[in-house]
């Protein structure tokens, strides 16, 4: 499989994940955008040095050729994927935290690895209103 | 220089700390939930990164490294890279809530789409 083909399903996945197995919809969101906005500013730095000084070398057969700021287009693809997911598990996990003790819907095995079963910790104050997560 | 890549990832790391300081976006400090993001992503893209290497999808230049490689053939780095940029993330997504004052999504307020109370 190329680079290519492998960030592409990666970007889908992300988009599923997100959309309707966590249902998280931070993709929709204005903060999420914002945020990336930034991020992939540092994103073209970081990956510039890593690809223009070749830390990372990348074999031209498995990918289109197309690049920004040294780095091949995938990578745009690949960090998007990386940090959406991550944005996306954290919300997930916040409002689990936050809207208890809404039923919870139990996710399909394995895709939700770093999910305990059960509160691990002990019982939590229910949230007051306005409070952010205090966990 | 063998610590380039390091030095790369210190970078991102030290940063952001000021998010953390300065406005308050209570990543590091919610640890539990900092770790438990992190660690779904981490798994994934290490497994892909173990695969991208073996397939010879790309490789690095040990020179620029640390030259410390974890099983799997996965460069030090690269296991420190998906922990620290995901953590760039979250702090950048809670630094713009904290400034804008914009939702995420897992505020306590139950939302429309589950509240069925």
């Amino acid at each position: 499989m190329t680079y290519t083909a492998a960030t592409a399903i990666a970007v889908v996945a992300t988009v599923v994940l997100d959309l309707a197995v966590l249902r998280t919809r931070l993709l929709r969101r204005r903060a999420f955008w914002t945020a990336y906005a930034i991020i992939v500013g540092f994103q073209l730095i970081v990956n510039g040095v890593l690809t223009g000084r070749h830390i990372v070398v990348y074999d031209e057969r498995r990918i289109t050729g197309l690049r920004v700021a040294y780095a091949p287009l995938e990578d745009l693809l690949f960090g998007f994927s990386l940090v959406a997911q991550t944005l996306i598990w954290w919300v997930w996990l916040g409002r689990r935290a936050n809207q208890r003790p809404l039923a919870r819907k139990p996710t399909g095995p394995g895709s939700a690895p770093a999910a305990p079963a059960a509160p691990a910790t002990a019982p939590a104050p229910s949230p007051r209103p306005g409070e952010p997560d205090q966990r | 220089m063998r610590a380039t890549y390091l030095v790369l990832l210190a970078a991102c790391a030290l940063g952001t700390l000021p998010l953390e300081l300065l406005l308050h976006t209570r990543v590091y400090a919610r640890w539990r939930r900092w770790l438990l993001a992190v660690l779904p992503v981490f798994v994934l893209f290490a497994a892909w990164d173990i695969w991208a290497i073996a397939a010879g999808q790309w490789r690095y230049d040990q020179r620029q490294m640390s030259g410390l490689v974890l099983p799997g053939g996965l460069p030090l780095e690269e296991a420190l890279f998906f922990v620290v940029v995901p953590t760039c993330a979250i702090l950048t997504l809670e630094a713009v809530r904290a400034v804008r004052g914009w939702p995420v999504g897992d505020e306590p307020e139950p939302v429309p789409e589950l509240g069925h109370r």
